[in-house]
């Protein structure tokens, strides 16, 4: 293989941290690397430099109060701290939680978990596009649940959800709402008032921040029980002294979404639309996964029939090209995706899929570029494919 | 990765003497393996897969021990043998090397069954 060309397209796995972010990051490991409960002047600079950060991050999701921010490890203790915080806080008031069979793993298993408790767990179904189904979710409302948690976009399909539809259903009952933003934030724009959200869960490396930060937003007429005690840090919901050059970066990663991500979205998408047409136009048998327009900009789910994702991997790979499969043969079960078999694909089509999920640094020339390798690794697959038609081959 | 890049044997046989095909695209694994048999000896052999990367390399390293041996020989192709020669498979696509060998096994107990046919055919 001559080519030395190496094409990233899995943002949704991990991405760069921006270089603006780094900058403003080194000072607080560097210099002022004091510990921001301390009263002396090392402490407050790290302190002020943290509480700044939480206005910037509180400003990206349109909170009102800076305050509303609790720092954490990451989307996945978000998560816990959001179902587990809410239920065990309010388990007088019923057991049910209600969910949707789209969420992200550390939602989906954290409500499994819940189960075990004795909380009686609802998942509601979507449809072929990856939309929550408003009626059946408007169903299992009932006097008894006390939180609906529900995606805002899956980042696997990347299918946006109605958010404000679902808002509204769920407060008419009464019942709180955990919004998980993780793949979306930063993305596209998210209004915690305007929607309507009681808790959201937000990731810095999501938005080119470091990895190993995230955030909780908690609005003012909910209360937590805390995962983790302590110091009594996060207003006492996060014990642990803050990882402040973590929440720095993550700060400034929010000040620089909010600033950007309006002309990066477009960007985007028009990269995204072309990329998509380009992969399934000269291929037959070939499927866009999710929603044609209700989809996240960065999102690029495709299938191609009778081939196996793996395989089409590490052909990808072979000429420099990172993605991602929706086959979890890559991963600890032989089950593909559950996010691809709840749309409703059959177990060998969910096996043939493709994520590819694009960033900042993602050109025209380098869609272009896989575009051109689609083909042929698909027909030496399908050649090599039982299932393959045989006037597929001729 | 050289049996993925450059499979060995890949194809069908359509006069086979001997096809064994295990698996199951549900799970992400379909292998189908064609024999011709001569002088109780494995002639040609090609096969056909659905499957990761793993999954192709196999199938085509097992065709290429098998071919030239003896039908106990290839009764005798372990699924170890299949990923020794790969240089170890890791164990989460062990399953694969399996596959391998049980369709080989498959195809040759096929043409014991059409050959046993064929006997009684001409009793």
């Amino acid at each position: 293989m001559s080519t030395s060309r190496r094409v990233y397209m899995d943002h949704s796995a991990g991405k760069p941290v921006d270089p603006r972010v780094i900058e403003a990051m080194l000072p607080y490991m560097r210099s002022s690397y004091g510990n921001p409960s301390s009263l002396h002047e090392f402490g407050q600079e790290a302190k002020k430099a943290m509480e700044e950060a939480r206005t910037t991050v509180a400003e990206l999701i349109g909170a009102e109060r800076k305050e509303s921010i609790i720092f954490t490890s990451g989307a996945t203790e978000s998560n816990n701290m959001a179902i587990k915080g809410i239920t065990e806080r309010y388990k007088d008031r019923g057991n049910r939680i209600v969910t949707s069979s789209i969420e992200h793993m550390s939602v989906l298993n954290t409500v499994k978990f819940m189960s075990t408790k004795g909380f009686d767990t609802v998942f509601i179904l979507v449809d072929n596009c990856g939309i929550v189904n408003i009626e059946s979710l408007e169903k299992q409302l009932t006097d008894k649940t006390i939180l609906a948690t529900i995606v805002y976009a899956n980042g696997e399909i990347g299918t946006i959800q109605p958010i404000k539809e679902i808002s509204k259903l769920v407060h008419d009952k009464n019942v709180f709402l955990h919004v998980d933003a993780t793949a979306a934030c930063g993305q596209v724009p998210i209004n915690v008032k305007d929607e309507n959200i009681d808790l959201l869960t937000i990731s810095s490396n999501d938005i080119y921040g470091p990895k190993g930060m995230g955030a909780l937003y908690v609005s003012d007429r909910v209360r937590l029980q805390p995962l983790i005690h302590g110091g009594g840090q996060e207003r006492g919901l996060r014990s642990g002294t803050e990882n402040v050059p973590g929440i720095v970066g993550f700060g400034k990663a929010a000040e620089i979404a909010k600033k950007e991500m309006q002309v990066e979205s477009q960007r985007i998408v028009k990269l995204r639309d072309r990329f998509i047409e380009g992969l399934l136009k000269p291929i037959p048998y070939s499927f866009l996964n999710g929603h044609p327009t209700k989809r996240l900009p960065d999102n690029v789910s495709v299938r191609y029939s009778f081939i196996e994702g793996e395989s089409m991997l590490l052909g990808l790979g072979m000429a420099g090209v990172a993605a991602s499969s929706g086959s979890a043969c890559t991963a600890k079960t032989l089950e593909p995706s559950h996010v691809l078999l709840a749309i409703g694909l059959k177990h060998e089509e969910a096996h043939g899929s493709l994520m590819f999920t694009l960033g900042k640094q993602n050109t025209e020339e380098d869609a272009d570029y896989v575009v051109s390798l689609m083909p042929g690794i698909v027909k030496r697959l399908r050649a090599i494919s039982p299932l393959t038609p045989k006037e597929l081959n001729e | 990765m050289e049996h993925f890049k450059n499979p060995r044997n890949m194809g069908e046989i359509p006069d086979a003497d001997g096809v064994g095909t295990v698996g199951n695209p549900v799970c992400g694994d379909l292998m189908t393996i064609y024999i011709k048999v001569k002088d109780n000896r494995i002639g040609d052999i090609k096969f056909k897969t659905f499957g990761c990367g793993s999954a192709i390399a196999t199938s085509s390293m097992i065709t290429e021990l098998a071919k030239g041996k003896t039908l106990e020989e290839g009764m005798k192709i372990s699924r170890a043998n299949v990923a020794d020669s790969l240089g170890g498979l890791p164990p989460i696509k062990m399953h694969c090397s399996n596959l391998a060998s049980d369709a080989l096994h498959a195809a040759i107990d096929d043409y014991y069954k059409k050959q046993k046919a064929k006997e009684e055919v001409k009793k």
